[in-house]
């Protein structure tokens, strides 16, 4: 269906379901409870596993297909940001055209810095990109601040022209909106001791995440995907058959510079606010762990990665001491004294100490991420059923001799 | 002609320090083929070796001192440091005010052991892998090595002062003929820039005039045939890993009183760092020192008013950009050596 194979299809509509439901599935504790701490039902972390999602897809379209790492794709979030914050306030609180020229922004600052980043490749195309990005970074912070104001952060005024919408409603900036639904209107259905939300900005970020993750679908799938692919395998091989490979590899930095302005854009849309923080190399480095935690290279892995990062972001630093204590109650309390001891620098705000100790276990030993270690993991059970198959003939064998 | 002789002093202290790190970083990378993001964290390791031993020095017992009164009117509670207790006064508060030159005894075996355990216990699994895995083990690394010092020192920068003697200024334009007050310099910018030139000379001197420095460059050159001929280079090429790793650290510990450690100053370096080794070419350990104090002492000139008001925001960018340029037009860096990652 729409050009997918079966098995394409129905990952999709896997991926379909679990965004339209993922309202009730990361609720899965009722409110009240000791463990409704755990969930992750509340729209601003649903939105930003979905637009930290597409980031990581549109990533991975670069990373994954053509094995170039870049370290500098935050700054075309930032820039996709600014653009979409810019056209709130010129233009309109409808935050379809800020979408777009997020897209549309980001996507030209890729084409030119992929222009001149991808005349090299290896180590010095991922500090060429750096050097970019830090470049936008630095820029942003001293001498963009006309159009980024610098350290504060781009806001939203009350006298900004936006010249299709009004500039203010009842002495309150309007809230961004699609077409008239506000972005942080929700619906809350209780259901037994259960809370649900459904928000409007959430489910318009799950559009835009289908629509790209269906595109990334159909580039995996195509003869430009398989041309990229090839480049990571042996480049100069591609080269000495007489074909320039430049214009493909562009392409695909190009479009996952887009990717990078949609998930800026979309931020902005949720939150209409930019700041240079976002483009700083730390946040490239982010979404660069996120790809190699889900596996780089295949369809969902970046998505899993990323929704994993910002789940384990957002519980980890919420644990603290007391929180401990209380789960290790049962235990004697020089027991748990001693395991809040050890457990202590992992939480709270040694989350990324946490994060990192993660990253390189999954460098280290699981390469290919999460997505190798499932598909380790069902190899074990398919070599256990055959096995077992097998020991099963040869028990039903034997009694025959 | 004042502005610009200024500018190249200021520019130095910067330099020496990118140049040190980029020094042990191209080692690494000329010897193992590694690139090693976490080399970062090693300077600020270092740095923090500084800030543990003048911590140390200070450690001081309290003894209630009868015959004074606090204005309470209860008895002083005097501190006195061990060191003093021990050595007496006069010596004691000597070797508290050196803190930071004697860290530099105190840092070398601590970073050596870092060093060998970095490579011993992580790196040496990396050799075959592809670089983009080992730029991402090392960036894990790198935070981990990261977030252990925030936890222990807090995620403040802590001052650590020279000794009193390198406290003042040296009135540099006076000395030269010029009008007075023109050109200050900290005294200890120009003894963090003789001691990295003494590094530099040591390094390079230890790898053109012993034995083990030959073997380690010839390892450079070919790895294969030195060790067809029977020589354990493997060996020899950890012992330069810990040797960067020093090298990196002695660049902190010094670095500590020209800004105050924090847990991300190595972070702040690496990325420069990296940009001054490819511009001075990966692998060219000259290229990488002459890279470190020309791009420290542009920065310091494009941070004049003069160029400021010319071309604002050019003092944030200049290392890219030339970066850039050099990437472009000289793809092997100013003194990069051949077929040194070029597959």
């Amino acid at each position: 269906m729409f050009g997918l194979n079966k098995k394409d299809t129905s990952l999709f509509f896997l991926v379909l379901l679990l965004v339209v439901f993922a309202p009730f599935l990361l609720n899965p504790f009722p409110e009240g409870s000791e463990l409704a701490q755990f969930n992750a039902g509340y729209p601003d972390l649903m939105q930003r596993f979905l637009i930290f999602g597409i980031f990581a897809i549109g990533f991975n379209i670069l990373f994954g297909l053509t094995g170039y790492l870049s370290f500098g794709h935050a700054a075309f979030l930032g820039v996709g940001s600014y653009a979409g914050v810019w056209m709130m306030k010129l233009l309109t609180m409808n935050v379809i055209p800020a979408i777009f020229m997020s897209v549309v922004f980001a996507g030209l600052f890729s084409l030119l810095v992929g222009y001149i980043s991808l005349r090299r490749s290896g180590i010095y195309f991922s500090i060429l990109t750096l050097a970019f990005a830090q470049m936008s970074f630095s820029l942003a912070y001293s001498v963009l601040t006309p159009i980024t104001n610098g350290e504060t952060g781009l806001q939203l005024a009350l006298d900004d022209p936006r010249i299709l919408g009004v500039s203010s409603e009842n002495g309150a900036i309007p809230p961004a909106n699609f077409f008239g639904i506000p972005m942080r209107e929700s619906f809350e259905m209780s259901a037994g001791g259960w809370l649900f939300t459904f928000n409007a900005g959430y489910y318009l970020c799950a559009v835009f995440m289908m629509i790209a993750f269906y595109i990334a679908v159909r580039i995996f799938r195509s003869p430009f995907g398989m041309m990229l692919r090839a480049v990571k395998s042996n480049q100069q091989r591609m080269n000495f058959t007489g074909l320039n490979s430049r214009p493909y590899t562009l392409a695909a930095f190009v479009i996952s510079g887009m990717y990078a302005g949609l998930a800026g854009g979309l931020m902005v849309a949720m939150d209409p606010l930019a700041g240079a923080e976002r483009m700083q190399w730390t946040a490239s480095g982010e979404v660069v762990l996120m790809t190699i935690l889900g596996g780089a290279g295949t369809l969902i892995g970046p998505v899993l990665g990323a929704g994993f990062i910002k789940y384990c972001e957002n519980i980890f630093s919420k644990i603290n001491d007391n929180i401990l204590y209380g789960w290790f109650s049962g235990l004697p309390e020089g027991v748990a004294d001693f395991l809040v001891f050890v457990i202590h620098p992992f939480i709270g705000k040694g989350w990324h100490l946490t994060l990192g100790i993660m990253f390189m276990l999954i460098v280290i030993f699981l390469p290919g991420g999460i997505m190798e270690g499932v598909e380790r993991i069902g190899r074990l059970f398919k070599r256990k059923s055959s096995s077992d198959k097998n020991s099963s003939a040869r028990a039903s064998a034997a009694p025959a001799e | 002609m004042d502005a610009i002789l200024l500018q190249i002093l200021n520019g130095l202290d910067k330099g020496s320090a990118y140049a040190l790190i980029a020094l042990g970083l191209t080692l690494i990378f000329g010897t193992l083929g590694v690139v090693n993001f976490a080399h970062g964290a090693l300077f600020m390791i270092g740095a923090f070796c500084a800030v543990t031993l003048s911590r140390l020095l200070s450690l001081s017992f309290v003894t209630i001192d009868e015959t004074q009164k606090d204005f309470l009117g209860n008895p002083l509670k005097v501190e006195t440091p061990y060191v003093e207790a021990w050595f007496g006064p006069q010596t004691g508060s000597a070797i508290i005010d050196w803190a930071v030159p004697l860290a530099i005894l105190f840092s070398i075996p601590i970073m050596a052991l870092v060093g060998l355990f970095m490579e011993r216990g992580l790196i040496k699994y990396f050799y075959k892998r592809p670089h983009a895995d080992q730029i991402l083990v090392t960036f894990g690394l790198a935070i981990v090595l990261q977030e252990i010092i925030k936890y222990f020192f807090g995620a403040n920068p802590i001052p650590t002062p020279a000794p009193d003697v390198f406290s003042g200024s040296l009135d540099f334009g006076a000395l030269v003929g010029m009008d007075p007050n023109v050109i200050i310099y900290p005294y200890w910018r120009i003894v963090y820039f003789l001691f990295a030139a003494a590094i530099v000379g040591a390094v390079f001197a230890f790898l053109r005039f012993t034995t083990f420095g030959m073997v380690v460059r010839a390892g450079m050159a070919d790895r294969q045939t030195v060790g067809l001929l029977g020589i354990n280079i493997d060996k020899r090429f950890t012992v330069m890993f810990a040797l960067a790793a020093v090298v990196a650290g002695l660049a902190g510990v010094m670095y500590a009183p020209i800004n105050s450690p924090n847990y991300h100053m190595g972070m702040d370096f690496l990325v420069l760092s990296f940009v001054v080794v490819v511009v001075g070419g990966m692998g060219s350990l000259p290229g990488a020192v002459l890279a470190g104090f020309v791009l420290g002492i542009l920065e310091s000139f494009a941070s004049m008013a003069q160029v400021v008001a010319l071309l604002p925001g050019i003092n944030q960018i200049i290392i890219y950009l030339v970066a850039i340029v050099i990437l472009l037009t000289r793809p092997r860096g100013l003194m990069g050596r051949k077929g040194v990652m070029e597959s």
